[in-house]
């Protein structure tokens, strides 16, 4: 399925599928997302949006189906695109007794930035607002400041693919407006969007993935060509339920 | 786009200075492990009423307090991995998950031999007459808790994702290790054997020690990556 690391695709998945047990979280999704486009995953609770980011981030391994990213087919090939992708999931993956700056520090040398990340680092701090708390521990920060710093750690190795799950979630709407740069579409990078804001999804992306309760797929294509409406019948759906508006 | 990944060795050493630099700071696993042993000390005293110890009873005493010691270390050794993420962290990044696994084992082996600094002489103060078996009894200890670090690591890895991860860590662990504590057993007897220590089959046992840390760390090696994943 994959075309390799140079392919202009970002991301492709073909009848992909994930259950848990006996119970479908996911199933038979096709998608398609060319570079330097962004995808935004809406749904309501439990449809598998963060399932499939995490398919995506090869955290999880497809019980059907297949997926590439960034042309490397999943998961035989998920150690190649690491250091390409950028994932920020439910976790901020900070460690609570380190600093920020210990833990942006930590996650540079596991991607063996040079000198250690040192100067994007202080770039990000101050991007974010928190140069000044650059040694205060987590355990000591609110949720905003920590998932400021999360969204820092996913674009520290300047990932060519950014896949969020709800990244202002816990922000205020100051918080986000400064993070957005960090996590925009800016310098053509390819962005797979997991969120419950309709009006932003269908404002920041290209392409929509509605997705069920039971993970079949309700909606998939241009952003442009649904109405708010419609995206919202998304998250009033139950398993098995059609929604005409959508159809 | 990032440079490719790091090496593996830089990476163990990355994830052991985050352990240790953690421990330092929240202090939750070395102290508590001397405390334990301490009153382990302390309950064998008045419980075996014996002011001195000496022989098999001797090292059974020390070799099962430090083992006791050692499995709090090893239920807390992946807490912080399952609990803030360290695990994903490690999935995501462009290395060997097996880094992780020799950074964790060496973190045990420092917390171990912080325990033992203090513990052993706390041991001899509490039981030995003569402490001239003690000296010679170091390259066991060193073997003792190589072998407590690999299997401690590689069980707790396993264990940490479960609900009954407490209980079953030494489950899983004690048995593994019944080798492993013969071996320190059958030396350090004769090492605190009354009148001074003997050296008759110290060589031969040493090397048991040292086939069984290397069989248990190969092991660790190549199933650790398959661990990790979901």
């Amino acid at each position: 399925m994959a075309d390799g690391p140079t392919s202009d695709r970002a991301v492709v998945t073909a009848g992909l599928s994930r259950a848990y047990g006996d119970s479908w979280v996911l199933s038979g999704i096709d998608l398609e997302l060319e570079r330097g486009r962004t995808l935004a995953v809406i749904g309501a609770n439990g449809a598998g949006k963060s399932t499939l980011l995490r398919i995506l981030a090869g955290l999880l391994r497809p019980t059907g189906g297949s997926a590439s990213v960034l042309g490397s087919d999943l998961p035989r090939n998920a150690f190649a695109i690491r250091a390409r992708v950028g994932y920020l999931g439910h976790q901020a993956l900070l460690y609570r007794d380190l600093s920020a700056e210990e833990n942006l520090r930590f996650h540079a040398r596991l991607f063996g930035l040079p000198d250690e990340g040192r100067d994007r680092i202080a770039e990000l701090l101050e991007a974010v607002r928190l140069d000044h708390r650059a040694g205060t521990r987590i355990a000591e920060m609110s949720a905003g400041m920590v998932q400021r710093l999360a969204i820092c750690r996913t674009v520290l190795h300047e990932p060519e693919l950014l896949l969020l799950d709800e990244p202002v979630a816990h922000l205020d709407p100051e918080g986000a407006e400064t993070v957005a740069p960090l996590i925009g579409a800016a310098g053509g990078r390819s962005r797979v969007l997991v969120t419950h804001d309709v009006a932003a999804a269908l404002a920041g992306a290209d392409q929509i993935l509605a997705l069920r309760r039971d993970g079949a797929v309700a909606y998939r294509g241009p952003a442009q060509e649904l109405s708010e409406d419609a995206a919202r019948a998304v998250f009033a759906d139950r398993a098995g339920e059609r929604r005409e508006a959508i159809a | 786009m990032s440079a490719p990944g790091p090496g593996g060795l830089a990476v163990t050493r990355t994830i052991l200075a985050k352990d240790l630099r953690v421990e330092l700071r929240t202090m939750e696993s070395v102290p508590a492990m001397v405390l334990f042993s301490t009153s382990i000390y302390v309950i064998f005293r008045f419980g075996l009423d014996r002011t001195t110890l000496d022989g098999s009873l001797a090292a059974g005493v020390l070799l099962v307090t430090i083992l006791f010691a050692a499995l709090l270390a090893i239920n807390r050794l992946f807490i912080a991995e399952r609990e803030q993420g360290g695990f994903e962290a490690i999935r995501l990044a462009p290395i060997d998950g097996t880094a992780l696994f020799i950074a964790k084992a060496a973190a045990l082996m420092v917390y171990l031999a912080a325990l033992e600094i203090v513990s052993v002489p706390v041991f001899g103060l509490f039981f030995l007459d003569s402490w001239s078996g003690v000296p010679p009894l170091i390259p066991v200890l060193v073997l003792l808790n190589a072998g407590l670090a690999v299997t401690g690591a590689l069980i707790s890895s396993m264990a940490t994702n479960s609900r009954a991860r407490d209980l079953l860590a030494p489950l899983i662990l004690m048995p593994l290790l019944i080798p492993l504590l013969i071996a320190a057993a059958s030396i350090a007897d004769p090492l605190l054997a009354p009148g001074g220590p003997s050296y008759g089959d110290y060589g031969q046992w040493l090397l048991i020690m040292a086939l069984y840390d290397l069989v248990f760390l190969l092991i660790g090696y190549a199933v650790f990556d398959f661990l990790l994943e979901d």
